[in-house]
């Protein structure tokens, strides 16, 4: 009977998804796609921000192999900036000067590129407080936290033992914790194994990151010795389930080829369930074990405007068998993707993507069937918990390939189906869906501001697609990616809006801008700043030779740089321009650019000082210049610097008009 | 019936001559009066006294230039330093607070001024009260003729070779007011100090009158 349904299952699944394939093809005219019956001038009202007028949300967008994080207004969808997270930009100099170099740094060496899936903001009482932005790069696994206050990123942590960091980083409730689950399970420590030997060798690892409450440096406070799993994504609980993360898991067959189709065979996997104060006491207790590991922590100060990288050694981590109450698994049909608990804290949604139908585990049932004991099986020490114990209901008529859900805090959860494109809300209690529309086209994350919260602001959602197809204006095989806005203020859902976004968008977050707008850094202050190379004022500005090294002590300040005329520089130095921009003014950068620079130019706020490294390799007379249009004077603010023969005796001299002094 | 005019001039001569009559004191109520004025003064030492604003379209957050009896500041602790390099470009020489030595007496003549208003109070002289504002009065006016020669010479005696020219351009600042230089429109006005200082000569004023009214009642009576 059981078997006989899953087959009907299936088939309806393969006829789905040829029918949606069917659909897709089939669908390449018209104009207004999903506005049918609307009228388009009120709705372009409903997202128009006049002029000079603000956004009512940030929204923060993953910037999937872009390997940054982007920001947009909401309701417009307007770009604001993108914030260099784990790739180089050479357009703010970051990963190319001297500053920002270490913040790349990992045990596999300097790493200029990732692929950041999950932007998380800090959490207060459950609720987004605008304190931080995490995201995880997936590749080589690291999460990186990003202040407010300075949209800039100023820690970089790595993972140890974890091959692909994709479930991660979610926070707990006052981010006490964000996580980090291998997608990749690996040899731990990692060893050289025939990949046969996968089921024996190879282990999965689930890390809690402490955060401080203060400054929010990150450090990694345990790491959790898991069955060879793929573990795809978490969330934490909140309020009754506050103390608790959910990670979902696919691959409990523990395959190591053809995954498509060989960790596709179970109808059921798991979602990990940890009690993290229970970790928290065996931590205390000293049940732990100590596991050499290389990994680094990267740290940026606003202080010293530089980053320091420093080696980590080892970890400290628990295994289920010794730590009893530890992990439980729950059993979740098929191949779950995402995990999300609902704003009560009381729901554990088990996005299966491969299944027709949708678990929702309920987390008071949850704790009765532990309290029970009502156990099925165990692995490797934790107990997997009996299915039908803990289920509070199957959305029944959920679409296909459901992978995400987020909630409205008005008893709504919305769930996005990937193979029927479209976005399904369902009434969370009853598990019955209320309404449902389509999206263009195969919706993969979707988001409400708040909306894993406790707290959700629940007026619009946000869909992020995979694909555009005829959606845009064509630009060559590579077309845009592209978000979707909707409102979800009346009992049907309504498209507002199409927005294209940079690299591929996972996940996002968004908040209320009220929450950090008033909180920005306008600059920063030259009589705070503590770099070693900075020169605060004109006076200070110099040239000092140390061997075939030059330290140029340069300042910038509307309209000129300080000293505009260098000589003395040989072929074979290596030149380091400490630039410093005295501006103490709001929205005045000063860049800077020298001809032949082989890494990038520097982009400098007011306040700050970056180096750029130049190592000239023939004789002249070469220009550099301001690249930010900075005022009136802008393109007047430039100057030259001699490089002369390796063994010439041309002294180093310096000026700026008849100032400054000569050597 | 005496013209007021004559009522006045009789008055201060019988104040300035007759120091010791009896009628030459002053009432309760104008002693009250007075602590207040005096008290309205001593702000004057921690609060701008006047402010200069420019107003450009890309600058959405104003410039406010503030000064104090001592300094000059503004809304930001860098405004001094930006409002420098506005002025650069048109040849502005720099506005340096070391080279304003008014800043350095202005402190000692507003205490002069205290100090002055509180013998006043104690030895409870009416000629005290008139010679006063006097003095009150004969320093505002010579702070604004002063504050004027400054903005005159900075707005005039521009650098030749400044990167902007514009023959025939000035860029003096209206000494109290609104007035349009090139792409900014600069307002002079009284700041938060400015205002204490008005409203305690005020109140002075309101003393004299009501001394005025005390000494004609006793003659009309």
């Amino acid at each position: 009977m059981n078997r006989l349904n899953l087959n009907f299952r299936l088939k309806m699944l393969a006829s789905a998804i040829f029918l949606s394939l069917f659909a897709l093809a089939c669908n390449n005219g018209g104009s207004q796609k999903g506005l049918a019956g609307s009228n388009t001038s009120s709705i372009a009202e409903r997202v128009y921000v006049a002029p000079g007028e603000h956004d009512e949300y940030y929204a923060f967008m993953s910037g999937g192999f872009s390997g940054q994080l982007a920001v947009h207004g909401l309701p417009s969808g307007r770009l604001f900036k993108i914030i260099p997270v784990f790739s180089v930009d050479a357009e703010k100099g970051y990963g190319f000067n001297e500053e920002t170099k270490p913040m790349l740094q990992t045990s596999h060496g300097f790493v200029p590129w990732d692929d950041s899936h999950h932007p998380e903001l800090s959490q207060t009482d459950g609720a987004p407080d605008g304190r931080w932005i995490f995201i995880n790069g997936n590749n080589t696994p690291r999460i990186a936290r990003i202040d407010l206050t300075t949209f800039e990123t100023v820690e970089i942590i790595e993972i140890p033992n974890s091959g692909g960091n994709h479930s991660s980083p979610f926070t707990t409730e006052n981010t006490e914790y964000i996580v980090a689950g291998t997608r990749f399970s690996v040899p731990i420590p990692q060893e050289d194994f025939p990949i046969e030997s996968y089921k024996d060798n190879f282990k999965g690892s689930l890390t809690f990151i402490s955060v401080d409450p203060e400054d929010g440096d990150m450090d990694i406070a345990f790491q959790i010795l898991v069955p060879g799993y793929d573990y795809d994504l978490a969330h934490s609980g909140k309020g009754p389930s506050h103390g608790w993360t959910f990670f979902s898991s696919y691959n409990t067959e523990e395959a190591y080829t053809l995954l498509e189709s060989n960790a596709s065979q179970k109808d059921k996997d798991f979602i990990a369930a940890v009690n993290w104060k229970k970790a928290e006491e065996y931590i205390k207790q000293g049940k732990y074990r100590t596991l050499p590991a290389r990994y680094y922590d990267n740290s940026y100060s606003d202080e010293t405007h530089s980053a320091k990288s420093e080696l980590r050694t080892e970890v400290k981590v628990l295994i289920p068998s010794e730590c009893p109450g530890l992990i439980y698994f729950l059993p979740t049909p098929k191949s779950p993707h995402g995990v999300d608990v609902d704003n009560t804290g009381e729901y554990i949604v088990g996005n299966g993507k491969l299944s027709a139908d949708m678990a929702v585990h309920s987390f008071s049932k949850m704790l009765k069937a532990i309290e029970n004991e009502d156990f099925v099986d165990n692995i490797d020490g934790i107990p997997v918990l009996n299915y039908e114990s803990i289920l509070a209901g199957i959305v029944t008529d959920m679409g296909l390939g459901p992978l995400h859900t987020e909630f409205d805090g008005k008893g709504y959860g919305y769930t996005s189906c990937f193979i029927t494109s479209e976005i399904v809300k369902w009434e969370v209690a009853t598990q019955k869906v209320v309404d449902r529309i389509p999206t263009y086209y195969s919706i993969g994350h979707l988001m409400i501001p708040g909306g894993d919260s406790r707290k959700p602001w629940g007026e619009y959602v946000v869909a992020l697609n995979k694909i555009t197809k005829d959606r845009y204006l064509p630009t060559g095989p590579e077309l845009c990616q592209s978000a979707q806005l909707y409102d979800i203020s009346g009992d049907k859902m309504e498209l507002l809006l199409d927005f294209p976004t940079m690299g591929e968008p996972h996940y996002a977050q968004g908040l209320k801008a009220d929450v950090i707008k008033d909180k920005q850094v306008r600059l920063y202050r030259l009589d705070e700043n503590k770099h070693p190379y900075m020169a605060g004022k004109e006076q200070d500005a110099r040239v000092e030779r140390n061997g075939n090294e030059v330290h140029i002590y340069l300042t910038a300040i509307r309209s000129h740089f300080a000293p505009d005329n260098i000589e003395g520089i040989k072929v074979g130095d290596k030149v380091y321009w400490h630039v410093t921009n005295l501006e103490q003014a709001w929205d005045v950068p000063h860049g800077f650019a020298v001809m032949g620079a082989r890494n990038a130019e520097l982009l400098i706020m007011p306040g700050q000082t970056e180096t750029l490294v130049w190592e000239p390799k023939e004789e002249g007379v070469f220009p550099f210049y301001c690249t930010d249009f900075c005022s009136a004077l802008h393109q007047e603010m430039q100057g030259y610097v001699r490089v002369s023969a390796p063994n010439s005796n041309i002294p180093l001299r310096w000026w700026l008009a008849d100032k400054m002094g000569n050597k | 019936m005496q013209p007021p005019v004559l009522r006045c001039y009789k008055e201060a001569r019988t104040a300035f001559f007759l120091i010791n009559a009896n009628h030459t004191r002053m009432k309760k109520s104008t002693r009250i009066i007075l602590a207040f004025a005096i008290i309205l003064l001593i702000p004057l030492y921690f609060l701008p006294i006047w402010k200069i604003d420019l107003d450009a379209p890309q600058f959405p957050e104003g410039i406010s230039m503030h000064i104090y009896i001592d300094k000059i500041g503004g809304s930001d602790p860098y405004t001094l330093e930006n409002v420098n390099i506005l002025n650069h470009y048109i040849g502005m020489r720099e506005i340096n607070p070391d080279d304003i030595p008014e800043l350095i007496y202005m402190p000692y003549i507003l205490g002069f001024l205290i100090v002055f208003g509180l013998a006043t109070l104690l030895t409870n002289k009416r000629w005290m009260l008139y010679a006063w504002i006097s003095l009150l009065l004969i320093a505002a006016v010579l702070a604004f003729y002063d504050f004027y020669l400054w903005e005159y010479d900075y707005g005039h005696n521009l650098d030749p070779n400044a990167p902007i020219k514009i023959p025939g351009m000035a860029y003096q600042p209206p000494l109290i007011g609104k007035k349009e230089m090139l792409n900014i429109t600069a307002y002079s006005l009284p700041h938060t100090g400015g205002w204490f200082l008005v409203g305690s000569i005020f109140l002075i004023i309101i003393a004299v009158v009501n001394e005025f009214k005390s000494s004609f009642g006793k003659r009309g009576a």
